[in-house]
């Protein structure tokens, strides 16, 4: 990546389903280690967007560079964490299992494991805090420790941009604050995040960059200069009401 | 006492039932584990429409007097080919798609054995099962396709867990997650046309279902769950065939009975998860 001033670099781009648009002409920019979220109401098209730029969702138009890469280099650099409800936890894998899932792009078929890929996950799970919990399996986890052993596996992937969709969603205030750390400390470990979420409050306080989507980019840059009134109206169009207060924004659905 | 290991001898004096008694172990443990991903992913249906399929390709054979079980084959594969094809579309749902399709195959082979003179009961042990007349050759052909089916998902082990379970992830990692969704409805097509003998079409989901559901209260890994559904699979065989002979019925109902009895055991009285001590199921 060197010479590349952006981790994500997003252009004119267009996206839907069946004729349906679900993303118009977004553009913006991500820059290397930086905790940044993605913010719009429900419908928005964040998870479209996610898609895109994971190479799972042809867009009609515009591109995508991602460590100034057009193609998608789909094996490492980006790592991802699906929405929750979107995850069988019922299946019979452990968190191990599902941590080393991880490598398996990068191993090309048929290989197995070996030692250093185990050593990458257990690795992983360290850093997660979820060290104890290696051979639970998955279901068996609290939400947030799900949230957790999802981000291992991204990270067990040697990923340098990781894609999170909705991991604060449905957790309970405790639980969101440790999640909110780890992104904290992966960020200073160098990683780029891009945080879907609908929790403003989060994004407004924790994070230091912001992308505020409905279907159209509405604004992009530091939360402070992004979450502006007007801005937000436009966003959520009346779902929430914003109160200015001197130097800080309050924010209420 | 040696008259007791008498009874438990007697059945395999005969060789007919020494063949039957391979014949539906290699079945059934094949099937449990190809089962096992069948429950996983929720495709028990594609499991009941297959076999039902796979008939209309055995008439057809029989009727042009070719083999049944490679008849049997395309059929089967065809139907998986079409169902995958139009699910993937997105245009008519998944379990629609298989609902017209199977029943057509199936259709289609009762109108093509109801223009048969003779031999119509050498089809219709298709459809109920005869594994007391498989042949040796039969035996063979279905401990090649057996191992067939098991060398293949050992060796893809990785790509069909990973696929199973997380396909989105799967696909982003760049994992060739169609083909593999294709591969594995190609494995459960042969696991269907070495079961037609065995149990018949009406009966193989449920070697497919019903042992890989049992072990699945008990394990917590998948690999876990392949290896007790096929000795749950393997015990069923062997209890089943024991029935059939003393109890004179047919062998492909016993071994389902068989199956269905332990999965019911297992379900009332599973520890942590059975339903006499309040498991729910989740954890």
């Amino acid at each position: 990546m060197a010479g590349n001033e952006y981790v994500v670099e997003v252009r004119g781009l267009s996206a839907g389903y069946n004729g349906h648009a679900a993303l118009e002409d977004v553009s913006f920019t991500i820059e290397p280690g930086c905790l940044a979220g993605l913010v719009g109401p429900n419908g928005s098209g964040k998870s479209t967007l996610l898609k895109v730029m994971l190479g799972l969702h042809k867009p009609w138009s515009g591109e995508v560079r991602i460590f100034g890469h057009a193609e998608r280099p789909s094996h490492g650099h980006v790592g991802y964490t699906p929405q929750t409800e979107l995850v069988d936890w019922t299946f019979p894998v452990t968190v191990m299992d599902v941590v080393l899932m991880g490598r398996y792009g990068r191993l090309g078929l048929v290989r197995r494991p070996g030692s250093r890929d185990r050593a990458l996950a257990v690795a992983a799970l360290e850093l997660v805090r979820l060290s104890d919990r290696a051979n639970r399996r998955i279901g068996e986890l609290s939400g947030g420790e799900q949230r957790r052993a999802l981000i291992a596996r991204a990270l067990a992937q040697e990923a340098d941009l990781l894609l999170l969709d909705e991991p604060l969603a449905g957790l309970d205030a405790p639980a969101q604050h440790d999640l909110l750390r780890l992104l904290e400390e992966l960020r200073k470990e160098g990683k780029t995040l891009f945080v879907a979420t609908h929790d403003l409050s989060c994004v407004a306080a924790d994070f230091d960059h912001a992308v505020l989507l409905n279907r159209r980019v509405i604004a992009f840059g530091r939360p402070a200069d992004v979450f502006t009134e007007e801005a937000l109206s436009e966003a959520f169009q009346r779902h929430l009401f914003v109160l200015p207060e001197r130097n800080t924004t309050m924010i209420g659905p | 006492m040696s008259e007791v290991l008498d009874l438990f001898r007697e059945p395999w004096t005969f060789e007919f039932m020494r063949r039957a008694l391979i014949a539906a172990t290699l079945v059934s443990v094949t099937a449990a584990v190809v089962g096992s991903f069948v429950i996983l992913k929720g495709m028990a249906f594609i499991g009941d429409a297959l076999p039902h399929a796979s008939f209309g390709g055995v008439a057809i054979a029989f009727a042009l007097g070719e083999n049944l079980y490679v008849g049997g084959g395309i059929a089967a594969l065809l139907t998986a080919l079409i169902i995958g094809f139009i699910g993937r579309r997105g245009i008519v749902k998944y379990d629609t798609a298989i609902g017209i399709i199977f029943v057509a195959g199936f259709a289609l082979g009762i109108a093509v054995a109801s223009r048969q003179q003779n031999y119509t009961g050498e089809l219709f042990s298709f459809v109920f099962g005869n594994v007391l007349a498989v042949s040796w050759g039969e035996v063979w052909l279905t401990a090649a396709i057996g191992a067939l089916v098991l060398a293949l998902i050992v060796l893809f082990y990785k790509e069909l867990l990973f696929t199973a379970y997380d396909p989105t992830m799967a696909a982003a990692a760049g994992l060739p997650v169609g083909s593999l969704q294709y591969g594995l409805l190609a494995l459960l097509a042969l696991t269907t046309v070495i079961a037609l003998q065995t149990v018949g079409v009406v009966l193989v989901v449920a070697l497919l279902v019903t042992p890989a559901a049992t072990a699945q209260l008990f394990t917590r890994s998948l690999p876990g769950m392949m290896l007790l559904g096929a000795a749950l699979g393997a015990t069923s065989s062997v209890v089943g065939l024991y029935i059939a002979w003393y109890g004179d019925i047919s062998a492909s109902a016993s071994i389902v009975l068989t199956a269905t009895g332990l999965f019911l055991v297992a379900f009332l009285f599973a520890p942590s998860r059975g339903a006499l001590w309040g498991g729910t199921g989740r954890t």
